[in-house]
């Protein structure tokens, strides 16, 4: 494909809706967002089950669409033209949107409403969804393209980066491993502004989890449909999601389970943690909730695969993990240079300044893990181990460079008057998270 | 497109090195490892395979050849010689980092040669093995502090001083030695000379007995009124302030990612032999599961896996930069530090996993864990890498950022 003909696809799209996007208008959004944190404080956590959308199979392809395989020979670290737009407005997006808010967001534990419908606008979630359906994708696996959206986003804030990209994570997961039935029936609905919220639900509260020894069950009924049981952690924007993407164990190992909120059984508490706070995190309990046959992702059939699943819900994390640590590499080179003791900036010790090459050093490795593991699982190659490396660098350097920013602004880096404590708290999640997103 | 799988193109080459490695270095390891300064004869039939190569065109990657910066038209992605070395010397130190240093006509000196001499330089010294001499008794890292003089007499210049550390010395027929024109200018005085072995006043002083890398010979030399013509002066012959150490920086903004690749190949073949010793012992390394449900050495593996895996990206980044005419001196040095401290860690922790497996010298464990130090020091040890990364980041002279 030319230049011209990916800036006439998915291209111009994209900036046609953040032409559009009222929720960019910043005084107004301003004021929604303090609206929706009053709102979200006073009235907590609710009991879901009430206003739900009905979700209606549109008429769509009888054969589920599958995302191509994107591949190249050479050894290349270009971003795409549509990637680097992509980077570029959500860049902007997150500097001038989700960084002055976080704070805000944090401490309210949401995030406004403007801001998930700004980023639905600017069409992260539109890009997972096959033109047929409706979206501006399908054409490629966008896991490369999804790793520089969450890189991006969690630049601004890696909370409020989890609260948009949750309904993205189940778009992806319908689009890879849904049925045509589950496509025209929820895919096609991430399509716009109107898209549910909605999470994937894998995490379990207990020490040592282990994504493949799953506790939640899904039983088989007699009439074909199954019951499900169980208890999930941690699942971002639980309360207002309408949709749950939800990994039980079932005689064939473990699968994942389509599950409209609406559904009797389901028993969602407020579990708000160290970080991940403006995504609202929930406990959501499944009490023998009945599900039909067809809410198996995938029926049963065909190419899921748990095992990827896995790998790509936790390269989302890493993605995150690399925003957030840019983020926090950029605050500390201006910090550090303005910040005199002793008569000169603190960067000219070497103590100091050394501990801010340590955290390129470990950021870039952390980029190219994730970006690897990303272009592999794009190409439709093997990418389980490259995940795993990934996961296990992000989890390890991130931790300790949100110790390291802390430790290098002081008494400064532990008060809330920096970002850098929320830093801290949010990148201790990567190494603990499983499911939620989903590159 | 992204992608940072090797590319295709160069399989053929990755192949050949690894064949090189596995068949010629791995077998004659541990022999020159004890027989210090005894010259390795099986390499003469490799150094002349690598000649052939070279000559065909097809070496691209084999050793010290493959550095020089052409001037190219921009023709989009291009994965072509900066990358092919170090993918190379990957392979070749999965073999032994010795051999590679002492391969025959592969010198350091060679890359300051092909780096940035001039086209009747280039031939005059085609074929020959050239020596780096840099570092002096009283300065390592600080080589604008070179006391070796270079005094100009008609056509010639008059070599003073002393060297120390020259990789090859011994073997070499070329040392290319680092003086200065003028102590007190600093940096922009400092020009290299490419000096004949067997020139009078350029004396061997003595042969060092190291830690590791013991198959590759390090010597001395003294330098006492050692006359070079002045054709043999590498780059320009003025003294530049403005353009400053940039003449002789050139070399190791384009080495630097192959001493990280000697390093990422030495960690991975330590890596590839401790995984076979755990799985023997039934250690399994799930990369499903999460690291806390496995065992401590699985655990402990795949951390260093990660570690491995981020030396060698960054590695290739730094190389593909070059290959695409980026500027890469940040990332040659994070690939260098990154690369230089994960190849110590990892060969001392799988010396530790494999016990005394691994510390005895019937396996090749500890000799690697005694190699592997040394990658961590020349071409700039970690705490220069710091510093050159540091004072880019912050946008700092090396007068703030000491």
């Amino acid at each position: 494909m030319t230049v011209t003909q990916n800036l006439m696809g998915l291209g111009l799209k994209v900036l046609n809706r953040l032409g559009g996007a009222k929720a960019l208008d910043d005084p107004k959004l301003r004021k929604t967002a303090t609206a929706v944190l009053k709102t979200g404080a006073a009235t907590g956590f609710r009991l879901i089950g009430t206003v739900n959308r009905q979700f209606k199979s549109v008429r769509g392809p009888n054969k589920a669409l599958r995302p191509g395989a994107a591949s190249t020979d050479l050894f290349d670290l270009t971003p795409s033209d549509e990637q680097q737009m992509m980077r570029d407005t959500l860049a902007g997006f997150a500097a001038e949107q989700l960084r002055p808010n976080a704070q805000a967001a944090d401490t309210a534990c949401a995030t406004p409403k403007a801001i998930l419908q700004a980023a639905a606008e600017l069409g992260i979630g539109s890009m997972q969804v096959h033109e047929e359906l409706g979206g501006v994708g399908g054409a490629e696996r966008s896991v490369v393209t999804n790793a520089i959206i969450a890189e991006a986003l969690a630049q601004g804030d890696l909370g409020m980066a989890v609260a948009c990209l949750a309904p993205v994570g189940v778009a992806a997961a319908l689009a890879e491993w849904g049925t045509a039935q589950q496509q025209s029936t929820y895919l096609s609905s991430f399509i716009d502004e109107k898209a549910p919220v909605a999470a994937i639900a894998v995490l379990e509260p207990r020490p040592l989890f282990d994504p493949f020894k799953l506790s939640t069950s899904a039983r088989r009924t007699d009439a074909g449909g199954y019951v499900l049981s169980g208890e999930k952690s941690l699942v971002p924007m639980a309360a207002s999601a309408e949709l749950f993407l939800v990994a039980a164990s079932t005689t064939h190992g473990p699968q994942l389970f389509i599950v409209e909120s609406g559904a009797k059984g389901i028993h969602i508490t407020a579990e708000p943690a160290m970080g991940l706070r403006a995504a609202a995190t929930a406990r959501v309990r499944f009490d023998n909730v009945q599900l039909n046959a067809s809410a198996l992702l995938g029926g049963g059939e065909g190419d899921f695969s748990y095992e990827n699943f896995i790998a790509r819900s936790r390269l989302a994390w890493c993605a995150l993990a690399v925003g957030t640590s840019q983020a926090a590499q950029d605050y500390l080179v201006t910090y550090c240079n303005e910040r005199i003791a002793f008569g000169e900036p603190i960067s000219h010790r070497q103590a100091v300044a050394f501990n801010i090459s340590n955290i390129a050093i470990e950021t870039d490795g952390m980029r190219l893990l994730t970006w690897r593991a990303a272009a592999l699982a794009a190409a439709g190659k093997p990418f389980v181990r490259e995940a795993a490396l990934a996961r296990r660098l992000c989890a390890d350097k991130g931790t300790q460079i949100g110790a390291d920013a802390v430790q290098l602004l002081g008494g400064h880096g532990f008060v809330k008057e920096h970002p850098v404590e929320r830093w801290y708290r949010d990148l201790r999640a990567v190494g603990i998270m499983e499911g939620g997103l989903l590159l | 497109m992204i992608n940072l799988e090797n590319p295709k193109k160069f399989r053929g080459l990755v192949d050949q090195a690894h064949q090189v490695a596995k068949e010629i270095f791995r077998p004659n390891s541990r022999k020159y490892d004890l027989a210090e300064h005894e010259y390795p004869k099986e390499l003469d039939i490799l150094g002349a395979l690598l000649d052939g190569m070279h000559a065909s065109g097809a070496g691209e990657g084999a050793g010290a050849a493959g550095v020089r910066r052409d001037s190219v038209e921009d023709q989009g992605n291009r994965n072509s010689s900066n990358l092919s070395t170090a993918l190379g010397t990957m392979e070749l130190c999965w073999g032994d980092v010795g051999f590679l240093l002492t391969m025959p006509r592969q010198g350091l000196g060679n890359s300051a040669i092909a780096s940035v001499a001039n086209d009747e330089q280039l031939k005059r010294f085609a074929g020959r093995w050239a020596a780096m001499a840099i570092t002096e008794p009283h300065c390592g890292s600080d080589s604008a502090a070179i006391r070796c003089s270079a005094t100009k007499d008609g056509d010639h210049y008059v070599l003073n001083g002393d060297k120390i550390f020259v990789t090859s010395g011994d073997r070499a027929d070329l040392v290319v030695v680092w003086a200065t024109l003028d102590r007190n200018i600093g940096r922009a005085a400092v020009k290299s000379f490419v000096v004949e072995k067997g020139t009078p006043g350029l004396e061997l002083v003595r042969l060092e007995h190291k830690l590791g890398i013991r198959a590759s010979d390090t010597v001395q030399f003294a330098l006492r009124d050692c006359r070079v013509h002045k054709d043999n002066l590498l780059g320009d012959p003025e003294i530049n302030v403005e353009k400053g150490f940039a003449g002789v920086m050139q070399t190791f903004d384009n080495t630097r990612p192959l001493v990280a690749a000697m390093g990422v190949g030495l960690a991975r073949a330590c890596l590839e032999e401790t995984r076979k010793t755990l799985e023997q012992a039934g250690i399994v390394i799930d990369y499903n599961r999460p690291a806390m449900v496995q065992s401590a050495a699985a655990a402990q593996f795949m951390a260093m896996e990660a570690d491995y895996e981020a030396a060698r990206l960054l590695t290739m980044q730094a190389a593909w930069m070059a290959d695409n005419r980026k500027p890469n001196s940040l990332q040659a040095s994070m690939a260098k530090a990154k690369a230089g401290r994960s190849c110590v860690d990892i060969a001392l922790k799988c010396v530790e996993l494999c016990g005394s497996i691994g510390y005895g010298e019937g396996e090749l464990l500890e000799k690697w864990a005694r190699d592997s130090k040394i990658l961590d020091i020349f071409e700039g040890t970690q705490q220069i890498q710091l510093l050159i990364i540091a004072r880019r980041l912050l946008g700092k002279t090396s007068a703030e950022l000491k």
